[in-house]
């Protein structure tokens, strides 16, 4: 990382472990639960929330000096909603039955709690350079843990994994399915997605114990 | 040198070790340690845990063989007919039944407590902890409400669920918010549906395609709920009377289908003390409540005779004890000390709801007309609210007595300052 100081190095690697906005911060867990049946869903999501936050997080902070306080709210709406429109329209117009997949999901982006806590917390007091490399940073927090509960619920759940059979064909009774193992339902329903999400912060508190609140 | 002795010799020579529960736990479970439990939130008395949970397995050991002569039972009748000039000793009391069953069911059993266990001893051993308890009556309950032909790799997964998810993460025996039975018997039907409902899963052998005797038909045995969420009531009559419903010659999970013999085991449980019976009867009152009410609407015609409810609605209200899981889940499962109500008016409430919602579950659920594990699960998670809100009643009454006590001597200023105080 010679590119980035270590101060700004930090602004991308800590929200990818310690300071997870889902595991730590327990931020944006609604679309994580919602769209996370699907990897593929959870990528085009990751990516779209990264291009929101990154571009969001300078425009917010070029802007910090002008906006009037009692309307920044309103103002960090104007641009997060422009944003998310653009991603919406890039999508259908590209991916138009990923779109139509991830549905209601990439609209409520716009209120995606760690969307508008990095404005709020972060680009308002902080240069455009900065915000950048936080926004990324979080973003990149976010989705790796969509990625992770995506690629254990589709392979539990469908036995697929961005679509393709991974563990045969459970019609035909091919590869895994030939032994009697069936796709587990419940990996299905947004319960699961809580589940895993539990686990991993489990995981993740388990191997540094510094995470644990005091009782 | 006795058993017992060579056991404590054994555990001396682990002390310390790291594998010092998992002898403790042995030697604990085959004979009453000197000490009794220590914590949790369970009755103490002179027995430890490991006794009472031992009392709730001996009650439930009659519902486990005779679920293993019903296995049979079952199966029999599907391939040659339900026998016309039915004999309990000559149909159902047969060593054919009892083996075919115990083939089937014991290794549910075997599982249940094999992985359970296995879980338990990991766990205690990476906390560095007595193995706890809990399990013991767990293990027993999980075959005992799983159709027969589970398959055994199922149970495992849903076992290992059960114990780390629904109770390991909570801190383990007398600190879990669901009963783990129950998790596990969710899980079960949420991940595998199409093992858990319909009319194959129920007789052992009808999901691998026997077939009935001289043709080519594969068995099935529908439940009696089944036949009426499909609205064959009068097939479902001319099948079963309501003395086969009594004493469970019909098909179910394993252990739930004799409402005689779980009311026995009921018995014994009020009588040793160790079930709440404010919790049974007030889970009866709450089905036979909310059973009432749909004998009610259908009895005013507010309802169509077309409509797919209507013929669980028209069931005979004090009937819905007779079948399913309801009396098995009141009388084993409600009463659950850890995950039930803790106050004596909570209890009550927390009973009459379970009843109550399990009847509504039941009749209102459309892909499977059995709602008794969901009812009970949903006020687990309410049981602490009731027992908040029953507490502070409680509060507020002895407070307005306190303000309304004359108290002596004559009111002085001291006892003015002692009542604000207090208050």
């Amino acid at each position: 990382m010679a590119l980035l100081s270590k101060k700004d190095a930090n602004l991308i690697l800590d929200p990818l472990a310690d300071n997870n906005p889902i595991t730590i911060q327990v931020l944006g867990i609604c679309s994580a639960l919602a769209i996370t049946a699907e990897l593929k869903a959870s990528v085009v999501m990751a990516i779209s929330v990264i291009f929101v936050l990154g571009v969001g997080n300078v425009v917010i902070s070029l802007l910090r000096n002008i906006i009037p306080s009692k309307i920044r709210i309103i103002v960090q709406l104007i641009v997060v909603a422009t944003l998310v429109i653009v991603v919406d329209q890039v999508l259908k117009a590209f991916a138009y039955e990923l779109s139509k997949t991830l549905a209601v999901f990439v609209g409520l982006i716009i209120t995606n709690c760690i969307i508008m806590g990095r404005f709020e917390a972060f680009a308002l007091g902080n240069g455009p350079w900065r915000s950048f490399l936080d926004g990324i940073g979080n973003a990149l927090g976010y989705g790796v843990i969509l990625i992770i509960v995506g690629f254990f619920r589709e392979l539990l759940g469908s036995g697929t994994l961005f679509g393709m059979p991974v563990l045969g064909d459970p019609i035909a009774k091919t590869g895994l399915y030939a032994t009697g193992y069936e796709n587990n339902g419940f990996m299905i329903i947004p319960p699961a997605a809580l589940i895993v999400v539990g686990i991993i912060i489990w995981v993740q508190r388990s191997r540094n114990k510094a995470l644990i609140e005091e009782a | 040198m006795g058993l017992k002795e060579k056991l404590h010799q054994t555990k001396l020579k682990y002390q310390g070790k790291k594998m010092a529960p998992a002898f403790n736990a042995i030697h604990t479970f085959l004979y009453a340690p000197n000490e009794t439990t220590h914590s949790g939130s369970h009755v103490r008395g002179a027995d430890d845990l490991k006794r009472t949970m031992n009392t709730v397995i001996m009650s439930l050991v009659p519902c486990l063989i005779f679920g293993m002569f019903n296995a049979g039972y079952q199966q029999y009748a599907a391939i040659n007919g339900f026998p016309a000039d039915f004999s309990i000793m000559e149909h159902f009391l047969t060593w054919d039944n009892f083996l075919i069953g115990a083939a089937t069911i014991l290794p549910l059993v075997v599982v249940s407590y094999g992985i359970g266990l296995a879980v338990e001893f990991v766990f205690a051993v990476i906390k560095g902890h007595e193995v706890e308890e809990g399990y013991l009556v767990t293990g027993m309950l999980v075959p005992l409400i799983v159709p027969v032909d589970t398959p055994l790799w199922m149970l495992a997964i849903a076992v290992i669920f059960g114990v780390v998810i629904g109770k390991e993460v909570f801190g383990g025996t007398g600190m879990n918010i669901l009963n783990p039975a129950l998790t596990i018997r969710a899980f079960l039907f949420f991940a595998y549906p199409t093992w858990m409902s319909g009319d194959k899963v129920w007789v052992h052998g009808a999901v691998d395609g026997v077939t009935k005797a001289g043709s080519t038909d594969a068995i099935s045995g529908e439940t009696v709920l089944g036949y009426l969420a499909q609205g064959n009531t009068a097939e479902m009559a001319q099948k079963y009377d309501l003395a086969d419903m009594f004493f469970g010659f019909i098909p179910g999970s394993v252990g739930e289908t004799s409402t005689f013999l779980i009311l026995l085991g009921g018995l014994f449980l009020i009588f040793s003390k160790i079930a709440s019976w404010r919790i049974m009867l007030s889970a009866v009152l709450g089905s036979l409540a909310m059973g009432l009410i749909f004998n009610g609407i259908v009895a005013a015609e507010w309802i169509p005779e077309y409509s797919k409810f209507y013929s669980l609605m028209s069931f005979e209200y004090w009937q819905h004890l007779l079948v399913g899981g309801l009396a098995f889940g009141i009388v084993f499962m409600a009463t659950d000390p850890v995950t039930g109500s803790q106050t004596n008016r909570g209890k009550w409430i927390y009973g009459f709801l379970i009843g109550f919602m399990s009847v509504m579950i039941r009749v209102f659920n459309p892909g499977y007309p059995e709602g008794v594990f969901l009812a009970i699960l949903l006020m687990n998670v309410f049981a602490p609210t009731i027992d908040h809100y029953v507490v502070r009643g409680n509060i507020k009454r002895r407070m307005k007595r306190l303000k309304n006590a004359t108290i002596y001597p004559k009111v002085t200023e001291g006892a003015e300052a002692l009542k604000t105080e207090t208050v």
